[in-house]
């Protein structure tokens, strides 16, 4: 103990990631039992409860969907995109922060990054499953959804590569399937350590399976480092550009509110901006619940919070732009949208989401706010709210008041509407709660290089 | 009307409540059979549109499959498979008939007695599509909505389809001998106790059958009951002149048309007639001059009123002081007119007087039929004043065979039917207890008769209390005859035989017949024999029944004197004023069952699905109203419930309801539309009457309109519109081009060689009649969505006519435009769909193709006109038999979950292109008329290759005043509008 | 600590890891060819029929010209099916006792139509006319192939999208000359490519843009 004391003070850095005291037995322990212990929480199995119900919610309303069709939702003329493609968007924007936190911090070294990594990758994971099920559910005729793949057909057709709904088709598949593999590539060497841990034979069986005969070997190591990387230089590019696909399909298309250059970033800016939200969303209840306060520290919260400033502060810019935009085209048509947006039916929904968005964002200036994790915590759930109804003003006031006055009609969601949406939340929290019960949340040899011997070793052996 | 479904949901919810799995099923299928069920059913999503399927055995698996698709096998070879089909041949093939094309034969159509020309398209045996007769003078070519519809009445799986005595079925041997039983009774009596009810006959042969069976029993009586009928025309006539008679216009000869309280342009007989030839007078091509100018008085904004050059706001019962200054003013002796107040009269009234006599000769003054006599014989002495009569008035003896005063002769029936001595009573054809004066009460009056008959299309209220029901046979089912406005005759042919055990009215009246005759054919052509006896009768016969009209039957004019010294009587004014109108969709209720025209947006309003109280924006201030509000109209201590309709234009102090809805037994797609305002119609007041309540009873009620009521945004290019006179000395300024320049565009330019196909609209004489509506909605199976549906905004018509509003609220001018698929060359849709379900074609059509859509909807999204409809759930109906012979076999049924428009009528487009192309030749300027432009009867809608710069639709994209809509996006629209070009008085302008 | 698993595992991860690419593209191919097979267009199977009509005892034997009982193929979208009285032109007097013929006769008695089975069947929303192609040029062969063959009559091509599009999009490679229309067993010269462009320039057949434009088939 007192040599690490000096080292610390040798060695002067940032205040430390992880809390000290922490030695590689104590956090494999700690991390480890979560997943190990007998008894599952009541925590746990209320939420779980809750999150079960609302998938069987989802189910029903995706039975009578597929049965009665679109309809069902208040969807119509002009308003053809209403909650579903929200709802896309959304989720889509939520996972960017994982492959942030894994990726790009991973190549910055943001040594920090290693307590959060895992279950922010396993987030992106899940609110990408709830995201791709939008755009097939949303479609007339889904059971046609391959004909937007190229393949070799009897109609001798092809996709028509000019619409942004077919590179969306590539750019979310292809982020789903980096995710996983990233993903699943960082849980092995923990897989192998519940492998060993593990009393009973089935889940020793399972875990071995699944960690594909780890034995940490340094030839082993040497190829996930490699591999790692390059996943990190492959994930990288995709952060920005899936969002930035994501916008075309509103950019592309010629609708007031819509058509504009700067969405791309607008879009990515809000994505990691709810990420970030979510992260913390689920963080700060888990480090609690499990006592993990000492791996996801008070550093973390206060990272990602500035990171969700940063970030707001763009979409507040990118809201102020939009509006100087439409006023600076000199078109009506731009024009009469923004005015509508701040007076017209849904000025109530604008107006919360610049409150959610902007306003109370701006108390994260203050240590003391990001430093109580309640009133962050909090500030994380009314952004992810904002995030929502930026998303829902974007799509639903464009096209229920675009060019020709006659065809004007205002959007009203069904009960089914809700039932798909709340539905997904069921999904996610389902997906992501299995997650923590039977994987380890935080990646554990990653925490462990966080210790101060990991450290001491690194130097010596220089 | 508005509780009533609610509670019969209520009792459903109550039912269901608490039912779990697969009891809860149970009960479903249980409620599946009880009445109030269907009629819930049917109210919410009508026979053509149900919502259901997806409950059914049918639906589930339909379900089943589509999961099946969903694990990625759809597309693949099980469903790929075609399903084994069968060829049926004829065994022996009539002449001429080629199958896979259709035929057209000439018949007509009647609405209220009087007959429309039609040439009826007909598919190996089954007529499927209505156009106008050019050869008939009351269609010129044109087809109203009522016509239309008329093919899918003639399906309608709720006509009565047979014959019963108190409910059961019965052999129509069955009724005829017990109808030779009592008319034996009848002979010995001379006919005493035999009444027989109809509504307005212009039929030579049924007058003929009529005046026979009267002669033979002179003391049987003929009561005629036309619920929406130019009784007042008459009684007019009859003032003016002493004799009835009938009276058409040429509005050919018109530089100045006034009407008052008429909407000659859009309702009546020959309306399509006098819209072709207004149309004519007002087309200014390149430049013209000889426009005619219209003002219009009346009290609720109709198509004529929005095509006026002036139009003032009137309640019903001013239009007469109105018409008795109009009338000094142009120097009719009528005594003293009195001193004028109305502030915006004193306007007008010089203006329009100076104009009138500036004209004579070639004026027109014309009175509405819902205008009390008074106001017709006005009508009538201005005209002559005007020495209007031979050049665009004509009179001629009355059309209606044995013109008789209706009102008179149902209230003589009426008090028979008190005095008991009424013992066989047959109604033919009309439907009197839903549409008699509410104050005869004929419901009770009707059963005091022993042996009631009821012949009619419907097991409707009047076939409700009469003991025999006979089906009657469609107009496409049996022979028969008609006269148009003019008394020219047409043979009506069938096309199909009846569907059912029916009858034609002809054939009922024939039964009754000392030597009963039964075949319709053989009635009809025996009479037109005897009026055409000889050897080339066969000749005749046959050339009139191909023609669709009789030669030389149209009767001659006449002419007569106007005799002063009447007097209007001036109704006691106090409270609100009622308005009584048919109305424009269902017309008096005999249409009330047809979805086509329940959706039907109305001119003007927009309102589907419902009638309302239509009040103007000021008068729903006083009553502290707002849409969708119920109130209680309360006329005299009659009541009813309505919704509140505001109207911006409509007069002030004044309440408008449309008759033909509330129907209790008009089958399902009738059940629970509108109320009933026959129930505040009474004998004293057809057509409007002071002394009306309006109560707010605080409940609402969900009307709906196809879009709201929007003012013009200007800076938008969506309409354009110009006065005659400032476009004629600088057309380039009063109508700017907004497209940008050609040079600006970044894309190499894409070239059309062969075939371009576009469209103009001019709209300067559009009327929004909206005949070309329900035209587009049968050639194109385009299916009825039911009025929840259409209130969501998901109603499914590719051609729909947008109306927008300028200037005041109390009288502001209106524009119509009908809006369809521009068909744009740089089609924002196109270059959105992720499976290019929507293509351009080398011909510059904006193909949509149905089988490859996926429903993403993003091709709506991005289209700037909205055009694109979207089959949100299985709205057209795969189930009912009888619709299944409605469809049009060249144009693909859409199923749920794809995207539909507009296509400029393609499979006509394909059919001319064949045709040609088989002759080696290009397709010639006319070959292709779209559905809507063949049916429009203005000619305002005009299709063809824009290639060929002799076409017509080429030189009309030539005008100056040719625009695109939105054309700023550089969309490039096919579809071009003409702008609106009106014609005002600098008189009244001035001021 | 004690081994959990087998040495062998190692391999059977190898296979678990390598099997399902395998199978995916097997599957692949197997609906690939599922999707062409005679299965699902149905082509060259032959169908049941009321009455065993041979085209090869009619056509082939007999001679008689497609036109004969194909009326309205030159006018009308639908190359008709003839009605009974044709079939009772010549049955009237040969065969006039077949039993295999009785449906005719009885048909003709009763005036009920003989229900035939569809061969040739497309999907509802497809709009094909006969009587454009035979004006401009294609065999009844080039779709139907050597009815004149058929015993039992069967369906010669896919009937496929991208079997109808071979032809649309380049049409030279298939028409022939209007003479040859109704001939069975046409061979196409050895400069059919030559021969098959002045053809579409004569029959002013129109170019490939224009015949796949999705609404020349699709309405």
């Amino acid at each position: 103990m007192a040599e690490e004391k000096q080292v610390m003070d040798v060695h002067k850095g940032p205040s430390p990631v992880i809390s000290p005291g922490y030695t590689f037995g104590t956090i494999t322990d700690q991390i480890s039992s979560v997943v190990l212990t007998r008894q599952t929480p009541v925590f746990w199995l209320a939420i779980f409860s809750v999150a079960v119900t609302l998938l069987l919610v989802f189910l029903g309303a995706i039975t009578l969907l597929l049965a009665r069709g679109v309809g069902i939702w208040g969807i119509q003329m002009p308003v053809a995109w209403g909650f579903a493609i929200t709802n896309f968007v959304w989720w889509i924007g939520i996972g960017h922060a994982g492959t942030l936190i894994s990726a790009i911090l991973l190549l910055l070294n943001q040594t920090w990054r290693n307590s959060i990594n895992r279950f922010a990758e396993a987030m992106t994971l899940f609110a990408v499953a709830c995201a791709g099920l939008f755009p097939l559910l949303h479609m007339g005729r889904p059971w046609l959804f391959y004909w937007m793949l190229p393949y070799p057909n009897t109609m001798g057709l092809m996709p028509q590569f000019r619409s942004p709904l077919v590179w969306d088709v590539f750019a979310v598949t292809t982020y789903a399937l980096v995710s996983l593999v990233f993903w699943y590539l960082g849980l092995l060497p923990d897989l192998a350590t519940l492998r060993d841990r593990t009393k009973n034979r089935f889940g020793r069986a399972v875990y071995g399976v699944m960690a594909m005969g780890w034995r940490g070997a340094s030839r082993h190591w040497n190829i996930y480092e490699t591999a790692s990387l390059l996943l990190a230089g492959l994930a990288t590019p995709l952060v920005l550009s899936v969002h930035t696909v994501v916008s075309f399909d509103f950019t592309i298309a010629i609708v007031p509110g819509w058509h504009s250059t700067f969405f791309p970033p607008y879009f990515v800016a809000g994505a990691i901006y709810s990420g970030f939200a979510m992260v913390l969303v689920l963080a700060i209840p888990l480090r609690r619940v499990y006592g993990l306060e000492g791996l996801i520290t008070q550093r973390h919260l206060d990272n990602a919070a500035k990171i969700m400033l940063a970030t707001g502060l763009i979409v507040a810019y990118a809201y102020i732009m939009e509006t100087f935009m439409a006023w600076y085209s000199g078109s009506t048509y731009e024009m009469s949208i923004m005015w509508q947006r701040m007076t017209g039916p849904y000025a109530g929904a604008y107006w919360a989401l610049i409150l959610c968005n902007v306003v109370l964002l701006q108390s994260l200036w203050f240590k003391k706010v990001r430093s109580n994790t309640l009133l962050l915590f909090l500030v994380s759930l009314v952004v992810l709210i904002g995030m929502w109804l930026e998303r829902f003003v974007i799509i639903v006031s464009s096209l229920a008041q675009d060019f020709l006055q006659s065809s004007w009609r205002t959007f009203s969601p069904t009960l089914w509407d809700w039932a798909t949406y709340f539905g997904t939340i069921g999904l996610f929290l389902f997906l992501f709660f299995l997650f923590i019960r039977l994987l380890p949340m935080i990646s554990i040899f990653e925490v462990r290089m966080l210790v101060p011997e990991a450290r001491v070793e690194e130097e010596a052996s220089k | 009307m508005n509780e009533k479904p609610k509670f019969d949901l209520e009792r459903l919810r109550a039912i269901l409540a608490g039912k779990r799995g697969r009891e809860y099923w149970r009960s479903l299928e249980d409620l599946a059979g009880s009445p109030e069920f269907e009629e819930v059913l049917h109210r919410e999503f009508p026979r053509q549109a149900s919502e259901w399927p997806a409950e059914d055995a049918a639906g589930r698996r339909h379900f089943l499959k589509m999961m099946g698709a969903s694990l990625g096998l759809a597309g693949l070879a099980a469903c790929t498979r075609q399903p084994t089909e069968h060829i049926v041949p004829y065994v022996r093939q009539p002449e001429g008939l080629i199958p896979g094309r259709p035929q057209f034969y000439a018949t007509a159509h009647t609405v209220g007695g009087l007959a429309t020309g039609l040439l009826v398209e007909s598919h190996q045996g089954r007529p499927t599509k209505a156009e106008g007769n050019p050869e008939h003078p009351a269609s010129l070519g044109a087809c109203d909505a009522f016509s239309q519809a008329s093919v899918l009445q003639l399906y309608d799986p709720d006509r009565s389809q047979a014959l019963r005595y108190n409910g059961e079925i019965r052999s129509w041997g069955a009724f005829e001998t017990e109808i030779r039983k009592a008319m034996a009774l009848q002979r010995a009596s001379g006919g005493a106790g035999l009444r027989i009810l109809t509504g307005a006959v212009t039929s030579p042969t049924l007058g003929d059958q009529m005046q026979q069976l009267l002669s033979e029993l002179p003391r049987a009586k003929w009561h005629r009951w036309e619920p929406a009928g130019d009784h007042a025309a008459r009684a007019g006539a009859m003032l003016a002149f002493g004799q009835p008679l009938n009276v058409y216009y040429d509005l050919r000869n018109a530089d100045v048309v006034v009407a008052l309280d008429s909407d000659l342009l859009a309702s009546g007989p020959a309306s399509l007639r006098y819209a072709r030839q207004f149309a004519e007078r007002r087309r200014t091509v390149s430049g013209q001059p000889g426009m005619n100018r219209l003002y219009v008085l009346e009290p609720m904004p109709t198509p004529t009123g929005a095509t006026a050059d002036h139009r003032l706001p009137a309640r019903a019962a001013d239009i007469e002081p109105f018409t008795v200054h109009l009338a000094a003013a142009v120097g009719v002796q009528i005594g003293n007119a009195g001193t004028v107040e109305h502030p915006e009269w004193q306007k007008w009234l010089p203006a329009l007087a100076d104009d009138l006599r500036a004209h004579r000769g070639r004026s027109l003054v014309v009175a509405g039929d819902q205008q009390p006599p008074a106001v017709h014989a006005l009508a009538h002495a201005i005209n002559q004043a005007l020495g209007n009569v031979g050049s665009t008035v004509f009179y001629s003896d009355p059309v209606e065979v044995d013109p008789v005063d209706h009102l008179a002769s149902i209230k003589e029936l009426a008090a028979d039917l008190d005095t008991g001595s009424v013992k066989l009573l047959l109604i033919l054809g009309c439907n009197p207890v839903y549409t008699a004066p509410a104050d005869l009460n004929l419901r009770e009056r009707i059963q005091r008769a022993q042996f009631r008959v009821h012949l009619g299309l419907y097991d409707d209220e009047t076939a409700e209390v009469c003991q025999w029901q006979l089906p009657e046979s469609h107009y496409l089912e049996a022979w028969g005859d008609a006269r148009a406005f003019d008394g020219t005759a047409s043979i009506i042919q069938p096309l199909i035989l009846p569907l059912y055990r029916s009858r034609s009215i002809y054939e009922v009246v024939g039964l009754l017949e000392a030597t009963p005759r039964l075949e319709g054919r053989d009635i009809v052509r025996s009479y037109w024999n005897r009026q055409r006896p000889g050897a080339d009768f066969e000749r005749f016969w046959r050339r009139a029944v191909h023609d669709g009209v009789v030669p030389g039957t149209a009767l001659p004019t006449r002419t007569a004197e106007v005799r002063y010294g009447w007097s209007g009587t001036p109704p006691e004014r106090g409270g609100f004023e009622i308005i009584f109108r048919p109305d424009p969709a269902v017309h008096d209720g005999s249409f009330a069952n047809l979805g086509w025209l329940q959706e039907l947006p109305k001119p003007v309003t927009k309102l589907t699905w419902d009638n309302a109280a239509v009040m103007s924006p000021a008068t729903a201030n006083v009553l502290r109203v707002e849409n969708g509000r119920m109130v209680e109209l309360d006329h005299r201590g009659r009541k009813v419930r309505a919704p509140v309709f505001i109207q911006p234009g409509h007069a002030d102090g004044c309440v408008t309801v449309h008759l033909g809805y509330g129907r209790k037994r008009g089958g399902r797609v009738a059940a629970g539309a509108g109320f009933d305002a026959y129930a505040l119609r009474t004998s004293g007041a057809l057509w409007n009457d002071f002394g009306l309540n309006v109560r707010d009873t605080g409940g609402s009620y969900e009307l709906a309109t196809t879009q709201g009521q929007h003012v013009l945004d200007a800076r938008r290019t969506i309409i354009r519109h110009a006065d005659i006179n400032s476009y004629l000395a600088d057309p380039e300024s009063a109508i700017q081009d907004t497209a940008p320049p050609r040079e600006l565009f970044m894309y190499p330019e894409v070239k059309y060689e062969g075939y371009a196909w576009g469209m103009a609209i001019d709209m300067s004489v559009c009327t929004g009649c909206s005949a070309c509506v329900v035209a587009c909605q049968a050639e194109n199976n385009i299916p009825v969505v039911g009025k929840d549906q259409t209130a969501r905004g998901r109603a499914m018509h590719w051609i729909r006519i947008d109306t927008y509003y300028q200037g005041s609220l109390a009288n502001p001018e209106l524009f119509h435009q009908p809006m369809l698929c521009q068909h744009c060359e740089t089609a924002p849709c196109e270059l959105v769909c992720p499976v290019a379900a929507t293509a351009h074609s080398s011909e510059g059509l904006n193909d949509m193709v149905y089988n490859r859509c996926v429903g993403t909807r993003y091709c709506s999204n991005n289209c700037p006109y909205k055009v694109r409809r979207f089959n949100f759930l299985q709205y057209s109906d795969q189930t009912t038999p009888s619709l299944k012979l409605l469809r049009n076999p060249d144009v693909t049924v859409r199923t749920r979950g794809v995207m539909e428009k507009c296509t400029y009528c393609v499979q006509r487009i394909q059919q001319a292109k064949i045709q040609a192309e088989k002759e080696n030749r290009k397709v010639r300027d006319g070959d292709i008329q779209t559905a809507c432009q063949a049916a429009c009867p203005t000619e305002a809608i005009v299709f063809g290759d824009i290639n060929d710069p002799n076409s017509r639709v080429a030189r009309l994209k030539n005008e100056q005043r040719n625009y695109g809509v939105l054309a700023d996006l550089n969309t490039r629209p096919r579809t071009t509008y003409l702008a609106t070009l009106k014609n005002p008085n600098p008189a009244i302008e001035a001021t | 600590m004690a081994q959990i698993f087998h040495h062998s595992t190692n391999t059977i991860a190898r296979i678990t890891v390598i099997v399902p690419l395998i199978v995916l593209v097997f599957l692949g191919w197997i609906f690939f060819e599922l999707d062409r097979s005679v299965y699902a267009t149905r082509a060259s199977d032959v169908r049941e029929q009321p009455v065993p009509f041979s085209h090869a005892h009619h056509v082939g034997g007999l001679g008689v010209d497609c036109l004969y009982c194909h009326t309205t193929v030159e006018t009308s979208p639908f190359a008709g099916i003839p009605p009974t009285k044709t079939c009772m032109n010549c049955h009237q007097q040969i065969w006039a006792t077949s039993p295999q013929l009785e449906p005719v006769r009885e048909s003709f008695r009763t005036g009920r139509s003989i229900e035939w089975t569809r061969v040739h069947d497309l999907p509802d929303f497809v709009y094909f006319d006969h009587s454009i192609h035979v004006n401009k040029g294609v065999g009844c062969e080039t779709c139907h192939g050597r009815v004149d063959q058929m015993p039992l009559t069967w369906q010669h091509a896919s009937l496929q999208m991208s079997w109808c599009l071979e032809c649309h999009r380049q049409p030279e490679k298939y028409v022939r000359p209007r003479e040859h229309i109704y001939t069975m067993g046409y061979e196409p010269p050895e400069d059919q490519l030559e021969l098959g462009r002045r053809l579409v320039a004569e029959y002013q057949i129109r170019d490939a843009r224009a015949l796949t434009n999705c609404s020349t088939c699709h309405r």
